[in-house]
């Protein structure tokens, strides 16, 4: 991370400033998808001055920060991102689209700049050139030019490039003003003398003096610039002779200063002269005092005007209750240390679990009092255990506020009108599966944009609303959480579904109902679109999607009505530590299924029994269906020891729309498990999806009854 | 032991300076905003604030004003924390009764030499 080092203000102090990296790296990250949201949501001909203010805040915190701990090329482009923004907040430009766009980029790449000095500095410089003169032109109230391409990897740096003939455009109204530059660390920190010539060879730029005596300090050289072109026109022009992220400029001077008879400040006798007293202030020095008493008033009243953001105690009621900003009395946590939490609470439900097991033989009328402690250390553990699920959850605004960038962008590529509402943003859900959940989110809402929403003319033409609408809407549903991605757009063709599957050579009857046909859509390297676009990718798409989510437990339903639009709904569990389960015993193991995958039981009888197929198969029939039977004393080879097997049981499982039934000796009973990974902990075993303790300790496999139900139909 | 509220709406920047001052001796409140700060305020008295000039709700500056309007913090040193080292904001903060400024980015030990020049 040397470059991130070298213009860091450390050492004096004693102060460490890595220490607060992550955390700056954090707010960062919050501060640029703040920037992206309100970018996104800004109305270019009403914007109000909270929105501006608010948009200026988020690139001004991010370059006080990056400024402070020393990642001089963040500090870069969000001076740019400021002088804009600030422009705009007062009122002296107009927002326009291209501005919008720029703003977009600009924090793409100061994402890329953050993540790479995260990563160390090892990933190549981002070359931020093209968007800071866009930014600049923008600023000057010309147009961006054409070519404002997104941040790309530096090339190597340029030397010996041309010295530019002209010193940048002086700033109307700028003053000389001094600045301390530094440069480095540098293998050959004569290198920085080249700096010098460039201010002997242009006329106007300034002056350039040496502060360290013409010797480095482990490689950084420390000048003294005085000079009226801004700072942003000074790095571009010192680039050409030493790279941009070893350089940095800073006030020159303390830095800081008191205003003389103001409350608490240090008396005249101890004044530094460099301090720069203001206008009327005794034995102030005299140039610079008459200097500041002249510029005074009009800078005084442009503070007045437009300087001082205006106090605003309310947020306009437009916007979003955003939950990030909700409560500022927060505690970072590392997720690490969350989950050892409920980790030990797992263990904690166990040996409840166990006591409560242990204690229902004895006598309750002799341990009462022990009894009715129990019950207590049973409610006092179910609310712990929900306590710190609680932690781990986080609202879907997360997920959610990642697509109204994304879509904006589809839209605008594909020549399409969309609308993109959302429900329930505040619906909570286990950090897990919020992580997991976005990939498939996301190439659900793609392909509602691509495939389902038409274009505007066709839109028109078909009586709806030039402007598609896709939602994305979460809610709880008993112990799941749905959501549910919605478009009004064509919806599926039955006629079209079928006719490719049959090309595909998948059988598809025309007697499939509806839903049948719909997941068809699901069938490997299926795709309904006659083109292939860069957008939904190649067909590799919905098939993995419902295999992610049936991998997270949860299920996939479509819904559709040609013409109309479609919806395609994900239920998923609300988390993955704990889950509702049914325990059956087959000899004198236990095996737990989810209780979400269990339709019914009932007692076998051999009328409903059929063999077919040899005396392999066999099938039951359930409410005039044949659905296959498993015997899971055969698929896990369960040794009964010769003892007989008692009259069995048939659970109805049901996965992925398919069902069948498995034979068990008996049904154990319904409870709570923690999930316990059995991959992490030992290897992956067929038909099984993870472990759990049982409350006496004994350790039961967890069935994958999605695995079970596809093996039943080979 | 002085007592220093230091408000910052970056979580970040606050860690710094609380840590910095903290280091170098001193006790530290922490506020997210001008708001906040003087909601603080009233509860306790400071020897010294170190304010962020640019915050949501209320920034600097009116934080400033808003407590020199506070008998206790009519002589309280106040310290206000800028990107903007313009003559304008300069001037702006002394209006509001501000007692210095220090220009960001900063080193902490600068900070400390700048405090302990008012607060001793």
């Amino acid at each position: 991370m040397a470059d991130t080092h070298l213009d860091s203000p450390k050492a004096d102090a004693g102060i460490d400033l890595t220490q607060f990296y992550q955390v700056f790296f954090e707010e960062a990250g919050e501060n640029l998808d703040r920037l992206e949201q309100l970018l996104l949501a800004i109305d270019l001909v009403t914007a109000d001055d909270e929105v501006l203010n608010s948009i200026f805040r988020c690139a001004h915190s991010v370059k006080g920060g990056a400024a402070t701990f020393g990642f001089g090329d963040v500090a870069q482009l969000t001076h740019q991102m400021e002088t804009l923004l600030d422009k705009l907040r007062r009122h002296e430009l107009e927002p326009t689209a291209a501005m919008v766009d720029v703003l977009l980029q600009a924090g793409d790449a100061l994402r890329a700049q953050l993540l790479r000095h995260q990563g160390g500095g090892a990933a190549p410089a981002c070359d931020t050139e093209d968007l800071q003169s866009a930014l600049r032109s923008l600023a000057d109230g010309q147009p961006a030019p054409a070519s404002a391409r997104p941040a790309q990897p530096a090339t190597p740096q340029a030397v010996a490039s041309p010295v530019p003939a002209a010193a940048p455009a002086r700033a109307p109204g700028n003053e000389a003003r001094g600045l301390e530059l530094r440069v480095g660390p540098l293998e050959q920190p004569e290198q920085a003398e080249s700096l010098a010539d460039l201010f002997k060879e242009i006329a106007d730029l300034g002056s350039f003096e040496p502060l360290d005596g013409g010797q480095d300090a482990d490689g950084v050289r420390r000048f003294k610039v005085v000079t009226t072109s801004s700072d942003a026109d000074l790095l571009e022009l010192f680039s050409f002779h030493v790279a941009p992220d070893k350089l940095s400029l800073m006030p020159l001077g303390p830095g800081y200063g008191f205003h003389e008879g103001a409350p608490g400040a240090p008396e005249s006798t101890e004044a530094e002269p460099e301090f720069g007293f203001f206008e009327g202030a005794p034995g102030a020095p005299g140039a610079a005092s008459v200097a500041s008493a002249a510029s005074a008033p009009v800078a005084a009243a442009a503070g007045e005007a437009g300087g001082v953001a205006p106090v605003t105690p309310q947020r306009s009621a437009a916007a979003k209750p955003s939950a990030a900003a909700a409560d500022a009395s927060t505690l970072r946590v590392s997720v690490e240390k969350v989950d050892q939490l409920i980790n030990l609470v797992g263990e904690l439900v166990i040996t409840q679990a166990m006591l409560a097991q242990t204690s229902s033989k004895l006598d309750a009328a002799v341990f009462q009092q022990m009894a009715a402690g129990l019950a207590d250390l049973q409610r006092n553990t179910r609310d712990l255990q929900e306590s710190v699920m609680s932690i781990r959850m986080i609202p879907m605004s997360v997920v959610f506020n990642r697509f109204p960038r994304m879509l904006r962008d589809l839209a605008a590529k594909l020549a399409k009108k969309v609308e993109f509402v959302t429900q329930g943003d505040s619906t909570e859900l286990d950090k897990g599966l919020v992580e997991k959940i976005t990939d498939p989110l996301t190439h659900l809402v793609r392909n509602s944009c691509d495939h389902g929403i038409e274009l505007p003319a066709e839109r028109l033409a078909r009586g709806k609303s030039e402007t598609g609408t896709i939602t994305l809407a979460a809610s709880h549903q008993g112990g799941s959480i749905v959501i549910e991605v919605r478009d009004d757009g064509k919806g599926l063709s039955r006629r079209k579904l079928l006719d490719k599957a049959r090309e595909k050579g998948i059988d598809a009857p025309e007697t499939l109902s509806d839903s049948e046909v719909w997941s068809l859509i699901f069938a490997p390297g299926f795709s309904t679109a006659e083109v292939v676009t860069d957008v939904s990718g190649r067909g590799v798409g919905m098939d993995v999607v419902k295999r992610n989510i049936t991998g997270l437990g949860g299920t996939v339903e479509i819904e559709s009505c040609e013409g109309f639009g479609m919806s395609v709904k994900v239920r998923l569990p609300l988390t993955l530590a704990i889950m509702d389960s049914m325990s059956v015993g087959i000899a004198r193991e236990t095996y737990i299924l989810p209780l979400s995958s269990v339709v019914q039981s009932f007692s076998q009888s051999e009328q409903q029994m059929m063999t077919i197929g040899g005396s392999q198969g066999q099938v039951v029939r359930v409410r005039d269906e044949y659905l296959p039977v498993i015997d899971l004393e055969q698929v896990f080879e369960v040794p009964r020891n010769g003892a007989l097997a008692p009259p069995s049981i048939l659970v109805v499982v049901e996965s992925g729309g398919m069902r069948m039934a498995l034979r068990v000796d008996e049904l154990l009973g319904q409870q709570q498990v923690v999930v316990k990974n059995l991959e992490a902990n030992y290897c992956k075993v067929d038909f099984v999806s993870g472990a759990t303790i049982l409350g006496d300790g004994r350790v039961a496999l967890i069935l994958d009854v999605d695995s079970l139900v596809r093996r039943s139909r080979h | 032991m002085h007592s220093i509220l230091a408000v910052d709406d970056s979580a970040s920047m606050r860690q710094m300076v609380t840590f910095t001052l903290k280091s170098a001796g001193f006790a530290v409140v922490e506020a997210e905003d001008g708001e906040q700060a003087f909601a603080k305020a009233q509860a306790q008295n400071f020897d010294l604030v170190l304010t962020d000039q640019n915050m949501p709700r209320l920034d600097g500056i009116g934080l400033t004003r808003k407590l020199r309007e506070h008998p206790a913090f009519k002589s309280t040193p106040i310290l206000i924390l800028t990107t903007e080292s313009s003559e304008s904001m300069k001037q702006a903060g002394r209006a509001a009764g501000a007692t210095g400024w220090l220009v960001k980015p900063f080193d902490p030990a600068k900070l400390v030499e700048v405090i302990r020049k008012v607060v001793r």
